[in-house]
């Protein structure tokens, strides 16, 4: 979020604070490790997402916040690996044990924190309906296509809605004044961590099938909420028309951009950053200054 | 008292093992024991015969038989005593086979001690036991059968045929089911419709059954022989037996509808006749459909009714029966294929399900097309069945047979198409079923092992694509077809689920109508006089359902048939001497059987005899007739009596439905366990009392168990809740006497979880050893505890 | 071609129990219905599939161990929510992924990536670190 995902920060913080919340950092934050442990051995690698949670319990023990143990994540992925671990160790009372006593630099979690997703927050505490108030630029019928990726919707414990037939971010578009574009591969994975080493073209295929798959749907753009989905799907396009020469390229957003977009806040969008160009399509729809 | 003691060899199966002789030795040296015998078939005839010579002999009047389990011969010997001229409770048997040789057969030694126990646990039960009266109903000649598809119609025709008044309730306007809704049934290809009419023609003009279509069940109350009904017969606004079917109202109404007999692909009109085929032959106006009724906002239908049939004040009715019995047969609902959206139901149009499938061949076959069903066709199996994901754990049991149908039917209509059926087991397990598999082998009907995860539509042929990996050649296949047909399961339709709670019940853990006993009561429930046929009780095909519909009208008629019912003695039971009304029975009885007027009294037709009310007296006022207060603490006396030092006895009270039959299954399969647990057997552990542990610890126990059926597969409801509270009870008292609570243990069990039966066992004795041998001062502290009243 | 034939051996059924003792799921549940398979986003690219994998570990196949399918696997849990049994794929791939990475076999070298470390986001270095070293 301090580098690659820049404009996802941005836009998440400029976004929310028009909607009225805060969004506090968690001071000390340590990389919560990307992929969950999924042995049922392992204890260490679930130490690095609990000690985000005792931060939580730290802010409000310190006062820098009051009763709010909420962990917000922007990010899909921290979203998934924070609230697997947190409920690994909710429910597996020997398993906080050991993970506390890793920690014994560190006070014990006491499972206090609730990890939920911004995406959630705009659904369930915000509410879509506020979010349409706010939109100053409403979206002119730009078709866009909502694209999940595997964490924010599975194994269904973690899920922040069905994982077969979601609807929360398609509400999202529809909220900011944007036309859905349906896409059968919205949760199909996009290759995840395949794109470091040897095996890039697996990513490359998947954002050639997700891409096409919105664009038969008559989409304009995609938006996404994991930095490394929006890396691969974005980033990746430059490999995927070197192996499909008739491929299109189409701009890929975070769903902070886009709302940042219809606030009328096009500076926090972050537009500088995204690989495919999103600029010369919104300006063509009016969305923004030629 | 003059008691007989029977010890059996039974051909060597208890005999292997357990020292016979030594055990029958030991029975002839207890109080009150007049004869032993040891015998090596005690069930056969001469077995029998030995106890009946030998009460009519030696005046005995009471009968222990130590042989195998009560749940498999306890009738054998019931009936035998009874002809001696004995009460038939007059006899207990001790399991020596199931509980003793059978599950600790490496260890004789130990195996004969205990059946030793056994025995006398058993001769010290029939000493306090009492015999006890069947209590007999008046019954009469009403039934009431609630569903009117096939299940319904069978039951119906075959008790009004032999006499008896049936009241059948149908919900929608017509009966027929889904049955009516078919086009050929599996294997045999007949017209569903064909073989149908005539008996919904039967039921029409039965005189002995009274049939009330478009009609609902509100209310029931009472029990066996005296069961009160109330129904709601909705207003069809249109008079049976005047209705010719012309249809001259449909053509001019103005309102259209999707037609739920074609499942929404076709339309009708707000005033139509249900079906062609339709019982009672009329038609019916959905009023929630028409313009308006009240006022009148057209009334284009009645003016060209020439039969005067139509009638717009037409109130609704309520009907009060009072019935005998009670069939449900309330039926399946399909398995509704949104929950599956990978499958893209309602999403392509291309995709269908099975009972869409059918409906457009049987209106193809009249002529008219609803959909064009195209050349490459594709089954997908098991929708909604064998599916963890939607809950639905079962196999639906029909689904491979009516793809296989349905495929061989398109198949035959033309050969020139592709039919594929995508499967992952195909059971064919019927008669006839095996063949007609074949035959659609033959046909060129492709099966293909393997399920796909999703389907995905082409977005300009709108072709559907299944890709699957065939497990047998482990290659992935793609391929495009013009139709997809799902096969979804069956799941218990809303009126099975109505009907269930109104009647109080219990389903199995698959959501269905669960039976009294899963092998030798399956059209039995729970409740006395209710009787279950059909697709409520769980999915089958025709035949099946058929032959329960007339084995549940069979119960039925024997219930009734003399006039009078004798009930299960097992039932509670109130000593008025001691019964001061307070009423805390009233509220413990999970059935609401007991009431006060100025005594409790306990209503026989609703009581389950699960003995929850007993642990609730403060004045020990009500108790079970059998398995009686005295006889449980005779069994736990003689367990723990004897003991000797560093032995270990755990007592474990087993429900009969579950925990006994499993104990029993664990037996039979030879599998071992701690010969230290003995096991007592109850209706319910519900009507184990708090003070009947602390009784037991003092008396020397090491532990005790207490098992019962989980709650879906429970005859009673609640126990469960009943037995938490009993041991927290319990353990609260030997918290006091400084006793580890851990040596009070439940579960909940089914019958098929012998090694959760294998580990408790086990586990409780290396809690007793854990903690070592309770010493006499704790034992002496333990305190009874008194019943409180809540004021 | 030879037809193959496997002598099932102890280690075979070590390997079997070594799988579900890692993963804590029961593999003997699977039915071999095929879902995960074509629910797979990766299956294309591997060389054994998804179900295939199931039924290699069920047997204690070794050869389980040496396939790329379960390197390719992207851990996405598609399988995990559409199996019928309820059985964790996700969860049974991993196991097998760490019985060779205990064995301090990693599957990515780190030298043959360091150089387009600047060029990929952090999330994408520290997931592929995670799941292919040991």
């Amino acid at each position: 979020m301090k580098q690659n995902a820049k404009n996802f920060e941005k836009s998440a913080i400029a976004s929310a604070s028009l909607l009225g919340v805060e969004l506090v950092e968690i001071p000390k934050w340590n990389c919560c490790g990307a992929v969950s442990s999924l042995t049922a051995d392992d204890v260490m690698h679930h130490v690095a997402p609990i000690r985000n949670l005792v931060r939580v319990q730290q802010m409000n023990d310190d006062g820098v916040v009051n009763n709010e143990y909420r962990l917000v994540a922007l990010c899909s992925m921290c979203f998934n690996v924070l609230k697997r671990s947190n409920l690994r160790v909710i429910n597996d009372g020997e398993m906080l044990r050991k993970v506390n006593d890793f920690m014994d630099t560190e006070p014990d979690y006491e499972g206090t924190v609730e990890v939920v997703h911004f995406l959630e927050i705009l659904r369930d505490v915000i509410g879509f309906d506020k979010v349409r108030e706010k939109v100053k630029k409403p979206l002119n019928g730009l078709k866009v296509s909502a694209y999940y990726g595997c964490t924010l919707l599975r194994p269904k414990e973690v899920g922040i809605d069905d994982a077969e037939s979601p609807t929360i971010m398609e509400e999202l578009i529809k909220a900011l004044g944007g036309e859905v574009a349906d896409n059968p591969y919205k949760s199909l994975c996009c290759g995840s961590y395949h794109t470091v080493g040897g095996n890039k073209e697996i990513v490359a295929e998947r954002a050639y099938k997700i891409i096409n798959g919105a664009r038969r749907n008559g989409a304009d753009l995609l938006i996404t909420s994991c930095p490394l989905c929006a890396f691969n799907l974005d980033n990746r396009q430059e490999l995927t028309k070197r192996m499909h020469p008739e491929f299109e390229k189409m701009p890929v957003l975070y769903f902070t951009q886009l709302m940042s977009l219809a606030f009328g806040k096009e500076k926090e969008a972050g537009f500088d950053d995204n690989f495919v160009d999103p600029r010369p399509l919104l300006k063509e729809r009016g969305l923004l200054e030629k | 008292m003059k008691i007989g003691v029977y010890v059996c060899h039974c051909g060597g199966n208890i005999s292997d093992v357990v020292d016979v002789e030594k055990v029958a030795e030991f029975a002839s040296k207890q109080p009150d024991v007049t004869v032993v015998r040891s015998i090596s078939h005690m069930c056969s005839e001469s077995g029998q015969k030995a106890i009946i010579d030998d009460v009519n002999e030696y005046n005995l009047d009471r009968v222990v038989v130590a042989a195998c389990s009560p749940q498999f011969q306890g009738e054998t010997f019931k009936k035998a005593v009874s002809k001696a001229g004995l009460n038939p409770h007059m006899v207990v048997m001790a399991n020596i086979r199931e509980q003793s040789a059978w599950p600790h057969y490496e260890e004789p030694e130990k195996a004969t001690e205990k059946a030793k126990i056994l025995t006398a646990m058993a001769i010290e039960k029939i000493r306090r036991a009492k015999p006890v009266e069947r209590e007999t109903l008046k019954m009469g000649k009403n039934v009431l059968v609630i569903g009117g598809g096939i299940a319904g119609i069978q039951a119906s025709l075959d008790l009004a045929n032999a006499g008896f008044n049936v009241y059948l309730v149908e919900k929608k306007p017509s009966i027929g089911g889904h049955m009516a809704q078919l086009s050929r049934t599996f294997p045999t290809e007949d017209c569903a419709s064909c073989i149908l009419s005539p008996k919904m023609a039967d039921v029409a003009e039965n005189p002995n059954i009274h049939l009330m279509t478009y009609s609902e069940i509100l209310e029931v109350s009472g029990s066996v022989g005296n069961f009160r009904v109330r129904i709601l017969k909705k207003p069809k606004y249109v008079d049976e037996d005047k209705c010719t079917a012309c249809n001259k109202c449909t053509e001019v109404c103005p309102v259209s509808v999707p037609d739920e007999f074609n499942l929404g692909m076709t339309m009708r009109k707000a005033i139509y006749l249900p079906s062609s085929v339709a019982v009672p032959h009329s038609h019916v106006i959905d009023e929630d459909a028409c313009l308006g009724l009240r006022p009148l906002a057209c009334g284009l239908c009645s003016e060209v009714c020439e039969a005067n049939a139509i009638n717009y004040d037409e109130m609704p009715q309520y009907v009060n029966l009072k019935v005998d019995t009670i069939i449900v047969a309330t039926g399946f609902d399909i398995f509704n294929a949104l929950l599956k959206p990978q499958y893209g139901y309602h999403k392509y149009r291309n995709v269908i399900t099975a009972l869409e499938m059918e409906r457009i061949i049987v209106e193809m076959a009249e002529g008219h097309l609803i959909r064009d069903v195209g050349k490459d066709v594709a089954f997908i199996q098991c929708v909604g069945s064998r599916d963890a994901q939607v809950g639905n754990l079962y196999c639906s049991r029909i689904c491979c047979m009516y793809a296989t149908k349905l495929a061989s039917l398109l198949k035959r209509a033309d050969p020139s198409r592709e039919v594929y059926v995508f499967y992952t087991d195909l059971r064919a397990y019927g008669k006839g079923f095996e063949e007609y598999y074949r035959t659609a082998q033959e046909l060129g009907v492709k099966f293909i092992r393997g399920r796909p995860g999703e389907l995905m539509e082409d977005p300009e042929s709108h072709k559907v694509v299944v890709r699957v990996e065939d497990t047998l050649t482990r290659k992935i296949i793609e391929k495009e077809f013009d139709l997809v047909v799902l096969s979804v399961g069956l799941v218990p339709s809303e009126g099975t689920k109505e009907i269930a709670e109104i009647l109080k019940l219990p389903r199995s853990s698959d959501g269905f109508i669960k039976e009294a006993h899963p092998k030798f009561r399956p059209v039995d429930t729970p409740v006395d006089g209710i009787f279950v046929a059909g697709t409520a009780q769980g999915p089958k095909d025709i035949p099946d359902t058929v032959a329960q519909a007339s084995a549940a009208a069979a119960r039925a008629m024997s219930l009734m048939n003399k006039g009078e019912y004798e009930m299960s003695p097992i039932k509670a039971f109130v000593d008025e001497g001691k019964c001061d009304g307070c009423g805390l029975c009233v509220d413990a009885c999970p059935v609401d059987a007991i009431k006060v007027v100025n005594k409790a009294e306990v209503n026989v037709g609703i009581c389950k005899g699960c003995g929850s009310c007993i642990s609730s007296c403060p004045r020990d006022a009500i108790d079970l007739k059998i398995f009686s207060n005295d006889e449980i603490m005779a069994e736990i006396e003689m367990a723990l009596k004897d003991k000797g030092k560093g032995e270990k006895r755990i007592i474990m009270f087993a429900d009969d439905m579950c925990t006994y039959t499993l104990a029993d299954g664990v037996g039979t399969a030879k599998l071992r366990y701690d010969s230290n647990v003995y096991i007592i057997r109850v209706p319910s552990s519900s009507r184990v009392t708090p003070n009947m542990m602390i009784r037991a610890f003092e008396m020397g126990a090491d532990g005790i168990f207490l098992g019962e059926c989980e709650e879906a597969v429970s005859p009673y409801p609640e126990t469960l809740k009943v037995i938490e509270e009993n041991v927290k009870k319990a353990r609260e008292a030997l918290r006091n006497a400084g006793i580890e609570e851990e040596r009070i243990q439940y579960s909940p069990f089914v019958t098929v979880m012998f090694k959760k039966f294998v580990n408790l066992a086990n586990k409780m004795v290396k809690i007793a050893d854990k903690y070592g041998e309770i010493p006499e001062e704790k034992r002496r502290k333990l305190r009874v505890l008194e019943v409180v009243y809540d004021d | 071609m030879m037809t193959e034939i496997m002598q099932v051996k102890e280690k075979n059924v070590k390997l079997h129990k070594k799988i579900e003792e890692l993963s804590g799921e029961i593999v003997t549940l699977c039915e071999q219905c095929g879902i995960c398979t074509t629910s797979c986003p990766m299956a294309d690219e591997m060389d054994i599939t998804p179900a295939g994998i199931m039924r290699l570990s069920q047997i204690g196949d070794e050869e389980v161990l040496k396939s790329k399918a379960i390197w390719i696997c992207a851990s996405c849990f598609t399988c995990t929510v559409r199996c019928p049994r309820g059985i964790d794929l996700a969860k049974v791939t991993e196991a097998l992924r760490q019985i060779t990475l205990r064995k301090n076999i990693d599957y990515i070298d780190f030298n043959d990536i360091k150089d387009e470390l600047s060029q990929l986001p952090a999330i994408a270095v520290v997931s592929a670190l995670r799941k292919f070293t040991g």
